[in-house]
Parts: structure tokens; C-alpha cells; sequence
């Protein structure tokens, strides 16, 4: 059985999560800042936010005021133990969101739980003795533009293209487009959903290993392109980045497919021991 | 965006009719922010008669809740918020006099038509520029509702502040 030290996840996390509010992933800014348009306005947009990475890392300001709620992706090796893991989270969460904005509200009374706690942690238990722990800022203006589709095996493949343009083509420009679709297919509600976040997290430009899928993930950025809501919604050619999708076997009478749209303030890291 | 035009606030509906959709804009002046529950509350006092924070008549409101402000800054990260959400509230405070509106996103179809027809002027910011128009603001006031944190009402002083007119 390996041990790994709570105390240490817990200091880990609070600097991983200050660098991914400071700095989002850089292949979004290196694609902006190599953007292929003709739109003026769009040129303009996208020479505001690269502006406006570059500053967030120079004065190590948040590159977004939206420092969101803490996702993390747990991978617990089956032979590994850590007591105190949920409240090493947790704590990480409280000391790196001192200097953050505090987000996480109750649902009803909506009263600021004013340390951006409870962190939101899904594990997945893996065979091994290593432990990954990913994090994830999630802010509301992209993930509330999220959907799920219930649809019906004779939906196919153009039933899950239909309902991901659907799900961009309305939630899109309020999404802080360019943006990584992340589209979970297959399993049940909550295996889709899971799915098209752990989506986002694939890098930027890789494809997935299935060749149809692969396939459905150009067709959908083509048609996404085609839209026309560009950089910050503004009109342009650049909406989404990348388009990436998860798969996982279903039942017999079912086909979920949920989006998750993510802005270009894609914050993610992950630490491993 | 060097040669956009200057929009200085407070403005009034003269001049408002003067900016074209889709142009950039750098504005200089004041701004309110307000977003979800302050608007939740400004609505309430409107509905009771109840005195606002500030005049809506003069007022701009940037859609915005910042971090909070590092030591030696004015503000912490400051972009817009999803001014949709806003489109619930916003056709009541325009009809008491609100003009000007910043912030990210669409608006629905009732609000376009709140803002066309008293004159107003709806701007988007670049979602998630928050580093970028933290470095544009140069006072940062709290004046009502501190208790709802970052929520809370701010009075901000802004210069070259770039912004796209998209409803007008």
C-alpha cells in the first residue's frame, strides 16, 4: 500500500490552483494569437484577450474575474491511501480562493458560502498505487450554456450532430466563445455529462484514438465554424477551437449526448503522486 | 483599436443615437457594477418605491463581479458577466431611466425592444478580458450592498475601456 501525505496534496493544490487562474492553457492564446480572419472585429477581439493573457501572467493577475467553482477529477489507484484526501480539497480550495473571488452560493437562499467550498471532486477508481488529481475552474457563464439530449438510438450520428450545433448555435455567444465543445456520448445521464467535461481536458488539436469519432469531431468543428459567432461572439469565423468527444457503452434503448461548453479561459492542471 | 471613437459617461440619449452597432468604442467615466442579486434587489426597491444606490438616469452598468482587489490596485480581475441574465430585471430599471449597459452575451427579445425604444445603448465587453480591464480602471468604490461580496455594488472610474456597440 503506498501512502501519500495529505498535508503535501493539500499545499500542491492551492499553488496548482493559483497558476490555472492566473494562466489558462496556452494553446488557446497561441491559437488567438495566430488567428486566421477576415473580420476586423474579430482580429480586434482576439488581440484583447492574447493583450489580456499576457498582462494576467505579467502582473500574475486572474486572466478571469469568474475564478469559478473547483472542479477536480480524482484518479485513486486501488492501491493507494490517503487519509484526508476530501479535506485537503477542500482546504486547497479555502486558501487559494482567499485572494480569488468566492463563487459557490446555495442553491435557494443564495448565500455566498465565502470560501468557494464545497469543491466539486469526482474519483474514478483505477487499478495501480498512483494517484492524479486534476483540477478544473469552471465558471457560470460557459457552463450554464450546457446541455443534455436524451435521444433515441434512431437518432444516430445525426441526431448528436444536430443537438451539439443546437447547443452552440444557442448558447454560444454568451459561452465566451472561441471555445472547446466537450461532448460526452453514451452510459447514462450522468456518464454523458462526466464525459463531456473530462472532455475539455484533452489537449487542444488532438483528436480522438477512434477514427469515427475522430471523424464526428471534425465534422462538428467544421459546422460550428460555419456558424459565424466568432471570437467573443462578435461575428467571425472562430467559435470553437476544438471539438472534443468521450464515448462510453449505453443501453440498448438510449443515446445521451451532453455538451459542455467552455470558454477560452480554459483553466486545468493536474499533479500526480 | 487605436483610431475607435471615445464614448464619455454619463452621456445622454442624444448622443447615444450617435453610435453605430458594431463599432469599437473605448469609454471614459463612470460605471456602476451590478450583477444577478443586485439587480434582484434594485428591481424590490424600484417595485416599493424605495431610494437606489445611484441614479439610474445617469447611471452606466457594467454586468461585472470582481475578484477581490490585490494590495496596491484599485480592483482585482474585472471582466463582464452574461448580460442575459440580467434581461429578467433590465426592461423595468430602462423604463426608470437606465441607458447605458455593458456587459457580454445576447440580450432577449424584450430587452432589445426596451432598449430601442427609450434610446438606450447595450455594449459588449470581451468576456473573460478581466486582467486587461482590471488595468482600465482606475477607482473602485463600494456603495451598496456589501454583504453580497463580490456581488456588491461598485462606483468605477474607467478609461480606455474597450467595448463593441451591439444593441443601440
Amino acid at each position: 500500500m503506498k501512502i501519500v501525505d495529505s498535508n503535501k496534496i493539500r499545499s500542491d493544490v492551492a499553488k496548482l490552483i493559483t497558476e490555472c487562474l492566473i494562466t489558462p492553457d496556452r494553446a488557446v492564446t497561441n491559437a488567438l494569437r495566430r488567428i486566421d480572419t477576415d473580420s476586423e472585429l474579430e482580429a480586434a477581439a482576439a488581440a484583447l484577450i492574447v493583450e489580456n493573457n499576457d498582462i494576467a501572467e505579467r502582473e500574475r493577475a486572474y486572466c478571469c474575474q469568474d475564478t469559478g467553482q473547483a472542479v477536480f477529477f480524482v484518479k485513486l489507484g486501488d492501491g493507494v491511501q490517503c487519509v484526508g484526501l476530501r479535506d485537503a480539497l477542500d482546504d486547497a480550495v479555502r486558501q487559494a480562493y482567499a485572494a480569488a473571488r468566492k463563487s459557490v452560493a446555495d442553491p435557494l437562499t443564495r448565500l455566498n458560502t465565502r470560501d468557494n467550498t464545497p469543491a466539486v471532486i469526482e474519483t474514478e477508481l483505477v487499478s495501480g498505487d498512483t494517484l492524479e488529481i486534476t483540477y478544473l475552474a469552471k465558471g457560470a457563464g460557459s457552463e450554464n450554456m450546457s446541455k443534455l439530449y436524451m435521444l433515441t438510438p434512431a437518432d444516430g450520428v445525426d441526431g448528436i450532430v444536430r443537438s451539439v450545433v443546437d447547443a452552440v448555435e444557442r448558447g454560444g455567444r454568451n459561452a465566451c466563445p472561441p471555445l472547446v465543445v466537450g461532448v460526452g456520448i453514451g452510459g447514462v445521464t450522468e456518464t454523458a455529462c462526466t464525459l463531456s467535461k473530462r472532455a475539455l481536458l484533452r489537449p487542444v488539436g488532438v483528436l480522438n484514438e477512434r477514427a469515427d469519432v475522430a471523424q464526428l469531431e471534425k465534422l462538428l468543428l467544421a459546422k460550428i465554424n460555419a456558424l459565424g459567432i466568432g471570437v467573443a461572439a462578435l461575428g467571425g469565423r472562430v467559435t470553437a477551437l476544438a471539438v472534443n468527444i468521450e464515448v462510453a457503452p449505453t443501453h440498448i434503448g438510449m443515446l445521451p449526448v451532453a455538451v459542455n461548453l467552455q470558454c477560452h479561459s480554459l483553466r486545468h492542471g493536474t499533479v500526480k503522486y | 483599436m487605436d483610431n475607435s471613437v471615445k464614448l464619455y459617461l454619463p452621456t445622454d440619449a442624444a448622443h447615444i443615437q450617435t453610435l453605430k452597432p458594431n463599432t469599437v468604442v473605448q469609454i471614459y467615466g463612470t460605471l456602476y457594477t451590478a450583477r444577478d442579486q443586485a439587480h434582484k434587489r434594485i428591481a424590490q426597491a424600484l417595485k416599493n418605491g424605495e431610494s437606489l444606490p445611484f441614479d439610474l438616469h445617469t447611471a452606466a452598468i457594467y454586468y461585472c463581479g470582481p475578484t477581490p482587489a490585490p494590495r496596491g490596485k484599485a480592483i482585482g480581475s474585472c471582466g463582464p458577466t452574461t448580460s442575459g441574465r440580467m434581461d429578467a430585471y433590465t426592461p423595468l430599471l430602462i423604463e426608470h431611466g437606465l441607458r447605458v449597459m455593458i456587459g457580454k452575451g445576447v440580450r432577449n427579445a424584450q430587452t432589445v425592444e426596451s432598449i430601442r425604444s427609450h434610446g438606450a445603448v447595450y455594449l459588449t465587453a470581451i468576456g473573460g478580458a478581466a486582467a486587461l480591464y482590471q488595468s482600465r480602471v482606475t477607482a473602485c468604490e463600494l456603495i451598496a450592498y456589501p454583504d453580497l461580496g463580490c456581488e456588491a455594488v461598485c462606483k468605477l472610474t474607467v478609461e480606455n475601456f474597450p467595448a463593441v456597440v451591439s444593441v443601440v
